[in-house]
């Protein structure tokens, strides 16, 4: 089959667009829902930093699974946010005990934007961590 | 749904930590897909995961649309004293599923 040259050219042109994807795509939650789903949790209390970890790749090639990890030892509850995606809210972690006051799974982020983790402690405290995370293919469908 | 597989050691000493991971197979329909036609594709995720030890809840998570395809959790918990790990995935429209697996501790 006999590519023309300039079909060949527009072809390569077009893949050579986007890699990353940008935070300001249409998809991202706007700020008062971010800010809607952190006051949800803290009630608006003030909220530290410090006490809280949260690890995510630095790059994701694949926004559709990116494995994130939380630990807040004597912890009560943990949320996680996705500050770009359609809908802020990840998983809201709630431990017992029992629990080592941490937790992994892996999430979908639509592109690259910043995930937030924030930890009602056992004094009722909360402290939060946000971490950047670069997505190159976005994980919301679109 | 379909079976969970959760990993988890069969023994261990009193008051070790140990890690429990888990996954569960689900396609997690987060909502926000679109069909060819255009139209969005109604969520369908598994919204609710428990962990209980002899009856005690360990730790639970509330899921959002954004936890990827075949939601695998890990966490580390104490454990006391030989017992049983209950585990429970509920989907959205109400199918529960449980396993349990028993830790001997010496």
């Amino acid at each position: 089959m006999n590519i023309s040259r300039r079909k060949a050219l527009a072809f390569g042109g077009a893949a050579l667009t986007v890699t990353l994807v940008p935070v300001s795509f249409a998809q991202a939650a706007s700020e008062e829902v971010m800010k809607a789903a952190v006051d949800a949790f803290t009630g608006g209390a003030a909220i530290a930093e410090g006490g809280i970890e949260l690890t995510t790749p630095e790059i994701a090639e694949n926004g559709n699974t990116v494995p994130v990890a939380i630990s807040a030892p004597g912890a009560k509850r943990v949320i996680l946010l996705a500050s770009g995606n359609p809908n802020p809210g990840v998983a809201d972690f709630t431990f017992g005990a029992l629990a080592a006051g941490n937790g992994s799974t892996r999430i979908r982020l639509a592109g690259t934007q910043d995930v937030v983790a924030i930890a009602e402690m056992a004094d009722g405290s909360f402290a939060q961590v946000a971490k950047a995370v670069k997505v190159t293919i976005g994980g919301c469908g679109g | 749904m379909s079976k969970p597989r959760v990993k988890v050691p069969k023994s261990a000493g009193a008051g070790d930590t140990i890690t429990i991971k888990t996954l569960m197979k689900h396609k997690m329909e987060s909502g926000q897909r679109k069909d060819k036609d255009g139209n969005k594709i109604p969520r369908k995720i598994i919204n609710f995961f428990s962990a209980t030890f002899n009856g005690e809840e360990v730790m639970s998570v509330n899921l959002h649309g954004a936890v990827s395809t075949n939601p695998f959790i890990q966490f580390d918990m104490k454990v006391p004293a030989t017992g049983d790990l209950a585990f429970k995935w509920v989907d959205d429209d109400g199918t529960v599923t449980e396993t349990s697996k028993t830790i001997k501790v010496s």
